[in-house]
């Protein structure tokens, strides 16, 4: 043991621990615990669990009952919140593909390449990554405008005839959300495929199979961790998005981070805002704790 | 010939996604320079958004406050990310280490949305206690802190997994106290990654948005929060201006870090060298 005093222990786990009950452990259990209750009137923005006038504790599902159900009766499932919320999953979805297809020959042919120019190209990679993520995403809104560099190169290629609308539609918030999480799917997959052995393939073509069948039957497989991680590292973040909806996106792409902060800011429904979250989290949690059933499977089949 | 066109191939793909990567620093960078406001065509070169930038109280004012905010919450991460990264790594067993590893790392899924909203009831509940703190930049240090923590500890984590526990021994068996070996065997060794979870605390603080937000009082505006308002607005060449100063100085600073690491680890591969030469030819003196 490097710190062996039990002492000097406690103080080494007690100040990283305190930090995390406080502002993580904490805030969530008072996130949790405001979804729970009534709106407040007039200046508080949430009624006490804890009523007393009568002395009981009574929980409150009506947030969560608004979230799923019209009205008091209504149908289930068929509110603007899960619109908001399967149009987040499924913006996160197409973003996760779309990386893949772009990202799995790009980080394949970097592993392909000379090693002597690995690390320029990687760094090449992470270099977008550290300038400023609001910057890059304002860019392809001057990009995709209307007169942008793209309409205008499309028409000079005499591919269209006049300006297409890419902006504020389905077009721009996917460029935006491939774009950004490019780097999040390519560097887990250089990392798995750098370390493949390609006399495997060899062995496959020496045996006759096709450059195309070698790469499903040999590649692929052998990167599927790969693959699965970086499609957790795209698919997880987007779900949340909020600065991307909020610059590329049009009044018909709002995703669901939005909804939460409208329901805060402007409805100023600190409950509802709440349970929104709270809701978000377990979309999260889902995909997550399959990721781990998962990773947990494949490291006990090696073994 | 076949090869040929494979090779062809990757080389088209590498190159059409490097220039998706590059095409919107390119053209901020571009258009930073034009003459006229629009951004669609290029119609003279002028340094007047330079100007408009340094003029511009509202993003040098959060230009200075984001620096403070970035540098704060970089050195607090990088102490707590090595706490946090010692903790897992050295301390195997102890009372609550799942929920401890728990919440180090659910801070990388959380959406920011997510951390923004708890943290800004948090700090609505203390500030109702106690009167205290204001929302402002204290707040918005705290938030940043906690993100930076988790990536920071992933990084600095994995550096003292690779690190060999045995010169470690060695000092304690040589009568170093637990503190002296810390500071004398660990840190040198772990220092790299200490320094790369600063930066990329600072990073990852100089860029946020949602979490700003939520936790900045009225008047106090990160860099970033200032352009989310007015790339919200639409056109503004000023921004792009802001844009090119920061890639450039970005750049500068990741190609002096790689090569610094370059040295660094050269240096140690001359020693290691030097070192075994010494030991042969003493060994065949002997």
């Amino acid at each position: 043991m490097a710190l062996a005093s039990p002492l000097g222990r406690r103080f080494v786990i007690g100040v990283p621990y305190a930090w995390l009950v406080v502002f993580f452990l904490l805030p969530f259990l008072i996130l949790l615990y405001i979804s729970f209750v009534d709106m407040g009137n007039d200046i508080s923005p949430f009624k006490p669990i804890w009523d007393s006038a009568t002395g009981l504790l009574t929980l409150k599902y009506e947030n969560y009952n608004s979230i799923f159900r019209m009205g008091e009766d209504g149908a289930l499932f068929q509110t603007l919140y899960i619109e908001a919320y399967v149009r987040s999953l499924w913006y996160a979805l197409c973003t996760a593909v779309l990386c893949l297809l772009l990202g799995y020959p790009f980080a394949y042919f970097i592993a392909r390449s000379k090693p002597s120019v690995r690390p320029a190209l990687l760094m090449m990679v992470m270099l977008p990554f550290w300038t400023s993520f609001l910057l890059r995403v304002y860019a392809w809104k001057g990009i995709l405008a209307d007169q942008g560099v793209v309409n205008q190169a499309l028409m000079a290629l005499g591919l269209i005839h006049e300006p297409v609308q890419m902006l504020y539609t389905n077009v721009s918030m996917l460029v935006g959300m491939t774009y950004v999480y490019l780097p999040f799917m390519v560097l887990p997959l250089y990392a798995n495929l750098v370390k493949m052995d390609f006399r495997l393939l060899e062995a496959a073509y020496d045996l006759g199979t096709t450059p195309f069948k070698a790469f499903w039957l040999v590649t692929v497989p052998l990167s599927k961790a790969g693959i699965i991680a970086g499609f957790m590292l795209v698919f997880i973040p987007c779900v949340g998005e909020f600065i991307i909806p909020s610059l590329l996106g049009g009044p018909e792409n709002i995703m669901i981070g939005r909804v939460v902060w409208d329901e805060m800011f402007t409805s100023n429904n600190w409950p509802r805002a709440s349970a929104l979250a709270v809701v978000m989290i377990g979309l999260i949690v889902v995909p997550l704790a399959m990721y781990y059933h998962f990773t947990a499977e494949s490291a006990e089949s090696k073994n | 010939m076949k090869r040929f066109w494979q090779r062809a191939f990757g080389k088209l793909w590498l190159a059409a996604v490097f220039l998706f990567l590059y095409l919107p620093l390119l053209f901020m960078v571009v258009f930073s320079f034009n003459s006229t406001r629009q951004d669609s065509e290029f119609t003279g070169f002028s340094l007047r958004w330079y100007d408009a930038l340094t003029r511009d109280t509202k993003i040098v004012d959060g230009f200075w406050l984001s620096i403070q905010v970035a540098t704060a919450a970089g050195l607090a991460s990088a102490v707590l990310a090595t706490f946090a990264a010692f903790v897992l790594v050295r301390y195997r067993r102890f009372v609550g280490r799942t929920l401890f590893s728990g919440m180090v790392n659910a801070p990388l899924v959380m959406p920011e949305v997510v951390i923004g909203l708890s943290l800004l009831l948090l700090m609505v509940g203390i500030q109702n206690t106690f009167g205290w703190p204001q929302r402002g930049m204290l707040t918005i240090v705290m938030g940043h802190t906690l993100l930076g923590m988790a990536y920071g500890m992933v990084v600095v984590q994995s550096r003292l997994q690779e690190m060999d526990r045995a010169i470690e021994e060695a000092a304690m068996d040589l009568g170093a106290r637990p503190i002296q070996v810390f500071f004398l065997v660990t840190m040198p060794n772990i220092v790299q990654a200490i320094l790369a979870a600063f930066l990329l605390a600072f990073t990852l603080s100089f860029d946020d948005v949602v979490i700003a937000e939520f936790l900045s009082g009225p008047g106090v505006n990160t860099l970033p929060q200032v352009i989310f308002g007015y790339a919200r607005r639409g056109i503004n060449p000023t921004i792009y201006a802001a844009a090119t100063l920061l890639i450039v100085s970005v750049t500068l600073v990741v190609i002096g870090y790689s090569v610094w690491v370059a040295r660094q680890t050269r240096k140690r591969e001359r020693e290691m060298n030097a070192a075994v030469r010494a030991e042969l030819t003493a060994l065949q003196a002997h």
